[in-house]
């Protein structure tokens, strides 16, 4: 196999209905680690989560503090742009909705920031109306850090490096900022049923 | 170790995709912090594209992403990649 890859082998599945899994995608039972650097281990007494840029008052909240939310459990389908899906995933996290409520803001988008660098970038419309989490439990237990643990950012209606692992915060942006993937071949959107992978597409 | 990365040939393989020259002895300079390191030194990521970092300080040094039939390159954090002719 190329070290430049298109795409991750996995066992794949051929009973799952199509309806549910998008074009060019397969079925894995497995879930993949996928990591653009070192997993990063930072102590929850020195986590925090912040929503910066456009808005009214900086907000902060302390692992504790994100734990005391309200917080929702969420069955979704997940696609990777590597071509794998995985039916019925089971997180639990608090709604990006909680955390806005009450932040004033005239911006648009938003990029995502982590722990290790990473970035991706969305229409801010796109994680509000209950279609984003910051997901701190995967089936039941505390996300693995592999998996993104202490807690990532959960948007399944997109290709799932939108859905960045280590997250610590948002900043809102009145322009749209491409982000660590974006910036370099990989859709803007990346919408999984319009199979928006790359650039152009 | 870290159990995602690969191991130092497969810097090698990447730039043998993309580079001409001779890649099993480049020797590239961090941009962040400056260090020179033989190509299998450096270390490779597998996500949704390949990411190659520094040893020492864990800068991205490179990253590559393919479709097929086109491929992008991000260099920014190379500040040099020397190659023999």
């Amino acid at each position: 196999m190329p070290i430049i890859s298109r795409g991750f082998k996995g066992r794949r599945r051929d009973d799952a209905p199509r309806d549910r899994v998008p074009p060019g995608q397969y079925v894995t039972d497995d879930f993949p680690v996928l990591s653009a650097g070192p997993t990063p281990h930072t102590p929850l007494d020195q986590w925090d989560f912040t929503i910066v840029g456009e808005v009214d008052e900086r907000r902060r909240w302390t692992w504790d503090e994100l734990r005391a939310l309200p917080s929702e459990t969420i069955t979704v389908d997940i696609s990777c742009v590597t071509k794998w899906t995985k039916l019925d995933t089971v997180w639990e996290g608090v709604s990006v909705d909680t955390l806005l409520d009450g932040v004033e803001t005239s911006a648009e988008y938003l990029t995502v920031f982590c722990d290790g660098g990473y970035t991706t970038n969305l229409p801010l419309a796109d994680v509000t109306g209950g279609q984003a989490w910051i997901a701190f439990a995967y089936d039941g237990e505390p996300l693995e850090p592999e998996h993104g643990g202490p807690a990532r950012l959960l948007v399944p209606h997109l290709y799932f490096w939108k859905s960045a692992k280590w997250v610590r915060g948002l900043r809102l942006t009145a322009t749209d900022e491409l982000g660590f993937w974006e910036s370099n071949g990989y859709h803007n959107y990346g919408d999984p049923w319009k199979e928006q992978r790359y650039w152009g597409d | 170790m870290e159990a995602l990365r690969l191991d130092g040939n497969a810097a090698a393989g990447l730039l043998s995709e993309v580079f001409a020259g001779e890649v099993t002895t480049a020797v590239g300079t961090c941009d962040s912090c400056g260090a020179v390191e033989a190509v299998g030194a450096i270390h490779v990521y597998m996500a949704a594209g390949t990411v190659l970092r520094c040893p020492h300080c864990e800068a991205v040094v490179m990253k590559v992403v393919t479709d097929g039939e086109r491929i992008w390159m991000d260099l920014r954090g190379l500040r040099t990649l020397e190659l023999a002719s």
